[in-house]
């Protein structure tokens, strides 16, 4: 599918506000105000954005840690996003799960994970129930390139495949796990060969810097698993611009490296398309990023303004049956 | 009056399972070797025929998707009963029990839930060696967010499966391996205990044995022995470990004033040790002396029958340590 003019500039928009969202993280850790570990998704957004436009709003999405862009394209309110980063009782999951943990379930948005690969079983389990129901209901999952390498990946293909659950498995191939190069890691690199051993159809290295491209891969795996065929498996060739985390000291790439890939911005090319194409001004850019600095200072101003969660919540849903009087 | 009859261990955590897929069509079964095999343990003999293949799931061998799977179907709405077949498995699906089943409701805000059991088997005394017969209940009772079930009864058995399929947390279900055969009276039809409740299994006056699973049989061979002797064991079952009900233990070690803690697995950070500690806590003006813990001796099981026997707990070594204090 083409996207349409107004979903272009609704795409732009979009990444501009993960990306400002991100940089005020970045921002805000440095500050105090974020603590444990943040994980960036800069250079990474058009993966996001993509999987808005190849899905229906009532597919499952579920990824790892590096969730917050596709949480934002997801449409969680950033305000509450952001409040969930500062670990305020506003937050997505009431300051209990922090960046690694954005949740909403009404949104089928189903986390936010943080064992690599722990969440790979739980999008075969998800797929399950949907087809158990008679739903047709797709289930996307994301992970990592150094995701591809752990048990729960290869077991969760397996089954995927021989219950020929609607799973699109898609990779975010950003180059490494933490500070080790797909090449160091991986046995092939080609990431989406893998998924030939499980007889899944697979698109190998597709350019995660390209919306429009993303788009039309995810939709055609979409179709696929809609259609009850099975499992499908992407692989997006992309890449982070920060470190891993916060306080990376990114001793394992070349300075050099990091700014080539810049050059190659997903935002970026969309900016170009707009202009060529006249869908947008230069003007017409700057006010969006206006807009979205403006949108990320409101949320970061109702983050800051939002109580901490009581100490009382400490203790709440830890079970979601209530046990009486019996001391766990 | 309930109406009862008489079935086995196995029968009646089959009857249970049975009662409830055809009381809810969210409940289904996944497992190595559940359907067409009909179970290892003969639990689910007959599922696959009656259920199809669509509720009675035979799986890869493959722990860690088959927790994670189900955890995800659980969070989406079914009601997934998972077989793990020997607990000694488990440990490969320990991160999906632990770090997805168990905190899944917390770490969102309460957002999701995980109306999950995962059936599994424990104990020793088969010799099967080191691999395949450890008890290692008191590692999965450590997390807050699961709930960890060992029934020592088939009337509890049946109870308790159905409270925990009824559950909408993740939910550990221990059988013991060496229970299947037992035959006892068991309440015809919907059948339903709360979790988190032991049990008096015996009333005594002298001494307080507090056991679980496969060695509160050994404790109530232990309390026959010992009242031919002149004295009086109470008997407590905890039937769940997490939560864990000592309210009835302290109860009664307030009457009997010494307490003796039996447990299959190894003697050290586990459910025997909990139990010591808490009612020293909670018992300490009424303890008239230590704590005695009965457990498997802290080695891997060996294979050899003798000298396997001698590792386990048994009637005699639990009369041995209530003679220690009484
Ligand atoms: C099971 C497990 N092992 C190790 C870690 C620590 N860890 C967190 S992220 C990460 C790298 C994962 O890389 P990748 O899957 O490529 O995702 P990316 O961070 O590049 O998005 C590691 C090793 C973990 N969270 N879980
Ligand atoms: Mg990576």
């Amino acid at each position: 599918m083409a996207l349409t003019d107004e979903q272009k500039l609704e795409a732009y928009k979009t990444m501009m506000v993960i990306r400002r969202f991100e940089e005020k993280c970045a921002e805000l850790y440095a500050a105090g105000d974020i603590g444990g570990f943040l994980h960036l998704y800069i250079g990474q957004e058009a993966i996001a954005l993509a999987t808005k436009y190849a899905l229906r709003d009532d597919d499952n999405v579920i990824t790892a840690y590096r969730d917050h862009g596709l949480a934002i394209a997801r449409g969680l309110p950033v305000k509450n996003l952001m409040a969930e980063m500062l670990g305020k009782a506003t937050g997505t999951s009431k300051g209990k799960g922090g960046s690694m943990h954005l949740a909403d379930k009404e949104k089928r948005f189903w986390g936010g994970w943080a064992i690599v690969g722990g969440h790979l079983p739980l999008a075969a389990g998800l797929a399950l129930a949907d087809t158990y129901r008679g739903e047709d209901r797709v289930t996307l999952a994301l992970m990592g390139d150094g995701a591809t390498n752990i048990g729960y990946f290869h077991e969760s293909l397996n089954m995927a495949a021989v219950w020929k659950l609607p799973v699109v498995w898609l990779v975010e191939n950003n180059q490494y796990g933490m500070g080790t190069a797909v090449i160091r890691a991986s046995a092939v690199s080609d990431i989406a060969k893998k998924a030939e051993a499980y007889g899944m159809p697979c698109c190998v290295q597709v350019d995660g810097m390209d919306l429009q491209a993303l788009v039309d891969y995810l939709e055609e795996a979409a179709i696929y698993a809609r259609e009850g065929k099975g499992s499908f498996f992407v692989e997006a060739l992309t890449y982070r611009y920060r470190g891993h985390s916060m306080g990376d000291p990114e001793r394992y790439r070349p300075v050099h490296e990091v700014e080539e890939k810049k050059l190659d911005d997903p935002i970026s090319h969309l900016g170009s398309h707009l202009i060529e194409a006249n869908l947008a001004t230069t003007d017409d850019l700057q006010k969006i990023s206006d807009e979205a600095d403006q949108e990320i200072a409101e949320a970061v101003e109702f983050a800051k303004n939002s109580p901490f969660p009581e100490p009382g919540e400490l203790y709440t849903d830890i079970y979601a049956d209530s046990m009486g009087e019996v001391s766990r | 009056m309930t109406e009862t009859k008489r079935i086995s261990y196995r029968e009646a955590i089959s009857e249970a399972l049975w009662e409830e897929m055809e009381r809810d069509e969210n409940v289904f079964i996944m497992g190595e070797e559940v359907g067409v095999w009909g179970g290892t343990y003969a639990v689910t003999r007959g599922f696959y025929d009656h259920f199809g293949e669509k509720r009675v799931r035979d799986t890869p061998i493959a722990e860690m998707v088959i927790v994670g799977a189900a955890t995800g179907a659980a969070m989406n709405g079914l009601r997934p009963v998972a077989e793990i077949m020997t607990i000694n498995f488990a440990f490969l699906a320990l991160d999906a029990m632990i770090n997805s089943a168990g905190v899944a409701h917390y770490m969102f805000g309460g957002q999701f839930s995980v109306p999950m059991v995962v059936r599994t088997t424990t104990g020793g005394g088969r010799q099967l060696g080191a691999t395949h017969s450890r008890s290692p209940e008191p590692v999965f009772a450590h997390f807050p967010g699961l709930t960890v079930i060992a029934p020592s009864t088939p009337a509890d058995a049946k109870g308790l499966l159905k409270a925990a399929i009824r559950s909408n947390d993740p939910v550990l279900f221990v059988e013991h391996s060496t229970l299947y055969q037992n035959r006892d009276e068991v309440p015809v039809g919907d059948y339903v205990l709360p979790i988190g409740k032991s049990d008096v299994k015996r009333e005594g006056s002298d001494v307080t044995i507090v056991a679980y699973s496969k060695m509160v049989e050994y404790s109530l061979a232990a309390a026959d022995i010992l009242s031919k002797e002149g004295i009086s064991a109470e008997v407590i079952d905890l039937r769940t470990l997490r939560p864990l009900d000592l309210d009835p233990v302290y109860e009664s070690f307030k009457k009997t004033n010494r307490g003796v803690v039996v447990e299959e697995a190894t003697p050290y950070y586990n459910v025997s040790g909990e139990v010591a500690a808490r009612v020293q806590d909670v018992c300490f003006d009424w303890m008239d002396a230590p704590v005695k813990r009965v457990n498997a001796l802290d080695v891997p099981l060996p294979y050899s029958r003798e000298l396997e026997q001698m590792a386990l707990p048994n009637p005699e070594k639990i009369v041995e340590a209530v003679k220690e204090i009484v």
